[in-house]
């Protein structure tokens, strides 16, 4: 606060020199182009020169607003440039990765890549139907299992529970169980599993009930939002003309959420298509396409791109450029649930206005 | 309105339901197949890791001739794949180590089968020693040296233990990285088996299917051993020959010469091993001779085993005994040979492999 | 039924109520099953571990000496990542609420969804075959010139699959998660307080300083929290990045490498068969507790600097 306190009396500060609007683009051309020269000249790559020249960036920048404008203008911009470094920084990767899938992976992508399996195919490269059709049915199975189970805790959290204490611990262990390791679901299914049908059992059903239990705290928590905005009035005037509380929720405020639920469904099979973990232990994989949940190992796009990479064979570029292109369609069919989960919430959105 | 409430409901998990449907419903291209053999049914087996290729092979072959069959194989390790034979979860199995009666593993086998199991021998590789050093591409190692260089003994490589023995070649002062399994493998006894006998006292660890040091670099399964000795310059592992195109592999000293890693040297070296006397009927152990002095020889390799009951159920019978049959045949063999660079079974244990699987029969 | 409580104003009782309203309980209640249910399975299928001897344990006496390394490599991988992992959200989360103008935050937005939707498996795959060999002459470097701290000796590791490039991959993997509930505390700094710092002729940074980081700072903690939490259970990229030997050691850049409990069970499950498998769900039994813990914490010093809401 002293800062604050002094700044009235040094009157020079209010005409203090000021660093003109367009002041950070130029540092930042100065210091890409420095940093680009002093990199060439000494032989370094494209990571170091860009290291070089954040560096030069905020440093330089910071200087010259000490020079120009007072030492807390020059904080203030050496925190805005550390900020937009640390951006930076963060997305590096993201784009890297990006750029390593799409370029590696959409070469392997075509016709046979997408219908065949790998039965008999060896030192060759194959197809993923089998692991596509694997991950929706056993995203299925764990849909089917987490919807209603996460959509009922979550009406009886808003409607019922209250504040009641079992609401209020239900709610907690919720949170709770969001930081679940997936790994932990898979065991806790395998363990499920060897108990009732016999040890070793491996099959796709298992996979979707650890998945159900990753995607069971995302639909409670994103239902329970929607269910909360749904304005009381519109249980009161229901109420009013005389429904039952039950009819008036399937009826009233199921429907004036269901924009809202939806999308969180879909952001929760988002989430939880792409688990690897899990499968490895509960699902196992197979080169051979199997459409029985309840029986024998089934293959999954993640388990997939794992195992092609880890058992690899002779040649080992064949399957490589096979997982990098599983990664594409299994990072295809993130993007595309989550662009139907804003789409959808839009669709579904109540009609207003009446 | 309540009809409103069904339809949104249900429009989307129904699309869903019948997207699964329909596309499990369609087979896969590659799948669409009349049942040409005479066979049908599924066949379970586990086991080696290092057979994997083969197995690859060998199923696609079985398959192939045979419509109606799926065979499907776990690589999940030979001690796994000895496991779940012995409790019963898989038809047959594959391991890199004959089962070992000390560890009760032969009476376990008898028990799951009702008598004494079989077991055949049916997948000879070579081990290779790889390496990633840029500028060597040939390299002559004693097995005392690659003692001293897996303990962490020799940690340069101008070490003059390795110098001596590759006069001519001009080695870099860079950091040796061992790189070895971090899984229980039968290729890690096979090798540590063999320093044990061949090193003369320089490696002083019992051969073992776990990895005795904490020391080097660990990797996962085959694969993984030969990616990181790819991505490593100065890296130094043991693989399955078969899996280790693209890398260099260095020659052990037999005897007094230096020999390169080949089918034909495995063989020769399965050759001169002598078969376990001390084994059932029907178990053709082979007792492998690691410190053989016989030119061409190289003793440094994996044999691989089939395990199988001597009867099986009516329908499964037939199957495990055709696929076995197929895997040991000439042909099956010359498969391996292509596809997973294996060496041939020599025609003598071919031929009591062969009837010893012939003996399978129902129940 | 006790717990189900009746609203003023709430209409009467039906049979249809009656049913629905312990449907719901039901539901309700399977979640606590469920929670209860991975402890209790996990520890019935665990015990037999804890009698195991050292041929099942890969060499230790005892499942403790047998789950300690593993616990060790998975909170000092869980650490560093967090470390890694904080300031960049900061940065990420600032830039979305106050720093960045309103459109550049809502593609902020967009690509930390990104970030965030992008499967572990495919994280592992990129660092292993892209970041880990982009990393090895940074370690050569670091070892020449900089063994002399503690955490870069060792013989480096010339594969580039180091604990540190395990870390690195975690931290971006849990950024999102950070970003997010960063992002949302920061932005609901109440206005006036904003206003009248820049009023008083504070800088951005200042105002941040002085309103936003005081105002923010449990959720910054719960939000750290809950990213090491997620830190702690990630399996696949580990899995796949780490050349794991099993030692304890703070070595960050050499080739030999403590493992995590995770990728311990995800490397080793298959393989494994009998009382191996039993030690496998003991040690995920471990990680379940660790995991809950964390959370459980996160989640309370939300609930408390909360009071009222949710």
């Amino acid at each position: 606060m002293t800062d604050l306190d002094t700044a009235p009396h040094t009157a020079v500060a209010l005409r203090g020199g000021h660093l003109p609007r367009y002041a950070p683009a130029i540092a930042g051309i100065v210091a890409i182009a420095a940093g680009a020269l002093i990199g060439i000249t000494v032989h370094w790559n494209l990571a170091g020169i860009a290291i070089l020249a954040a560096l030069l960036y905020i440093v330089g920048l910071t200087i010259w607003s000490r020079l120009v404008e007072n030492a807390r203008r020059a904080t203030d911009r050496l925190v805005t440039a550390l900020v937009w470094v640390a951006l930076s920084l963060a997305f590096i990767p993201l784009f890297s990765l990006l750029y390593e899938t799409v370029s590696k992976g959409a070469g392997a992508i075509n016709g046979k890549f997408l219908t065949w399996t790998m039965r008999n195919v060896i030192d060759a490269p194959g197809g993923i139907y089998h692991a596509i059709v694997g991950t929706l049915l056993i995203t299925l199975a764990a849909t089917v299992i987490a919807v209603p189970v996460g959509l009922l805790s979550a009406i009886y959290l808003v409607e019922y529970g209250g504040p009641s204490r079992l609401a209020r611990w239900i709610r907690f262990l919720v949170d709770v169980m969001t930081g679940i390791p997936s790994i932990v679901a898979g065991l806790f299914a395998y363990a499920l599993f060897s108990l009732i049908i016999g040890p070793g059992t491996q099959f796709g059903i298992g996979g979707g009930v650890a998945l159900s239990l990753l995607m069971i705290p995302i639909v409670v928590r994103s239902t329970e939002e929607m269910l909360k905005l749904v304005p009381h009035d519109l249980r009161e005037a229901s109420y009013a003309l005389g429904v039952p509380k039950w009819k008036t929720i399937v009826k009233v405020v199921l429907p004036t959420a269901m924009a809202g639920i939806i999308t969180g469904v879909t952001l929760a099979i988002a989430r939880v298509i792409g688990e690897t973990a899990p499968l490895l232990i509960i699902c196992g994989s197979t080169d051979s396409l199997n459409t029985n949940l309840f029986h024998g190992q089934m293959a999954s796009l993640p388990v997939f791109i794992y195992t092609s990479y880890t058992q690899a064979g002779a040649n080992p570029e064949i399957l490589q450029n096979m997982a990098w292109g599983a990664a594409l369609v299994l990072i295809v069919i993130v993007m595309v649930l989550n662009i139907l989960a804003r789409v959808a919430g839009r669709f579904f959105a109540p009609k207003t206005g009446h | 309105m309540n009809r409103t409430v069904l339809r949104r409901v249900a429009a989307p998990s129904l699309v869903a339901l019948a997207l699964g449907v329909a596309v499990s419903a369609c087979g896969a291209g590659n799948e669409s197949g009349g049942s040409t053999g005479s066979l049908s049914g599924t066949l379970k087996g586990a086991g080696s890791s290092a057979q994997e290729a083969a197995m690859a092979a060998w199923r696609a072959g079985f398959q192939t001739a045979n419509g109606g069959v799926t065979v499907n194989y776990d690589p999940s390790g030979s001690g796994a794949g000895v496991l779940s034979f012995n409790s019963g979860a898989v038809d047959f199995a594959a391991s890199d180590a004959a089962l070992d009666p000390t560890k009760g593993e032969v009476a376990a086998a008898k028990s799951r089968c009702g008598a004494n199991a079989l077991e055949v021998p049916d997948y000879v590789s070579p081990i290779a020693v790889i390496f990633n050093l840029s500028g060597v591409s040939k390299l002559q190692l004693s097995a005392a040296t690659i003692a001293g260089i897996f303990d962490g003994k020799i940690k340069k490589w101008n070490d003059p233990a390795i110098a001596t023995e590759n006069p001519g070649t001009t080695l870099p002062s860079s950091t040796i990285t061992p790189v070895h399994r971090s899984d229980e493998s039968g290729t890690t006894k096979n090798f540590t088996d063999y320093l044990s006998k061949a090193a003369g006292g320089a490696w002083t660890f019992p051969a073992d299917k776990v990895w005795p040091l904490k020391s080097g670099e660990a990797a996962n399964g085959t694969s993984g051993v030969v990616a990181a000795v790819k991505a490593g310059a100065g890296s130094i592992g043991y693989a399955d020959e078969s899996q280790t195109a693209g890398l260099t592999a260095a020659s052990i000293k037999v005897g007094s010469v230096y020999t390169a890693p080949s089918a034909a040297g495995a063989a020769k070296a399965l050759d001169v091993s002598p078969v376990d006397t001390t084994r059932t009927q029907g178990d053709l152990a082979i007792k492998v001779d690691r410190t053989t002095t016989e030119a061409g020889a190289y003793p440094l390799f994996l044999a691989s085993y089939l395990i199988a009951c001597p009867t099986y159920d009516k329908a499964k019978a037939d199957l495990v005994k055709g696929f076995l049959s197929y895997i040991v045949s000439t042909a099956g063999q010359a498969e391996a040979a292509k596809t997973a660079g294996s060496a041939p079974l020599p025609a003598s244990l071919q031929a009591k492999a062969a009837s010893i699987i012939d003996t399978i029969s129902a129940k | 039924m006790s717990n189900v409580q009746t609203k003023t104003g709430s209409p009467k009782r039906r049979l249809g109520d009656l049913v629905f309203a312990n449907l719901t309980l039901a539901a309700g209640v399977l979640i606590l099953i469920a929670l209860a249910g991975v402890a209790i399975f996990l520890t019935v299928e665990g015990a037999p571990a804890l009698g195991a001897g050292s041929s099942d344990l890969s060499g230790h006496s005892n499942f403790l000496t047998y789950v300690a390394p593993l616990v060790f490599g998975t909170l000092l991988a869980a650490f560093i990542a967090l470390l890694i992992a904080l300031p960049l959200s900061l940065g990420v989360a600032l830039a979305v609420s106050h720093f960045a103008p309103r459109r550049v935050a809502v593609l902020i937005g967009y690509v930390v969804d990104l970030l965030a939707a992008v499967p572990s498996v495919v994280y592992g795959l990129w660092g292993i075959l892209v970041l880990g060999p982009r990393l090895i002459p940074v370690y050569a470097w670091l070892s020449t010139h900089a063994s002399w701290i503690p955490f870069f000796g060792g013989t480096p590791s010339n594969t580039g699959r180091t604990i540190l490039t395990a870390s690195i991959v975690l931290a971006i993997m849990i950024i999102p998660i950070i970003t997010a509930i960063t992002r949302e505390i920061f932005s609901q700094t109440p206005r006036l307080n904003e206003e009248a710092a820049l009023a008083l002729g504070a800088t951005r940074w200042e105002m941040v300083r002085l309103a936003v980081l005081p105002y923010g700072r449990s959720g910054i903690v719960s939000a750290a929290m809950l990213g090491l939490g997620r830190a702690l259970g990630e399996t696949m990229a580990v899995a796949l990045v780490l050349s794991a030997s099993g030692v304890v050691t703070f070595h960050l850049i050499s080739s030999t490498n403590p493992s995590t409990i995770a990728a311990n069970i995800a490397l080793t499950f298959a393989d494994a068969s009998g009382v191996q498998r039993n030690a496998l769900i003991a040690s995920g039994l471990v990680l379940f507790l660790i995991t809950f813990i964390v959370h459980f914490s996160a989640r309370a010093i939300v609930a408390r600097s909360e009071p009222g809401s949710k």
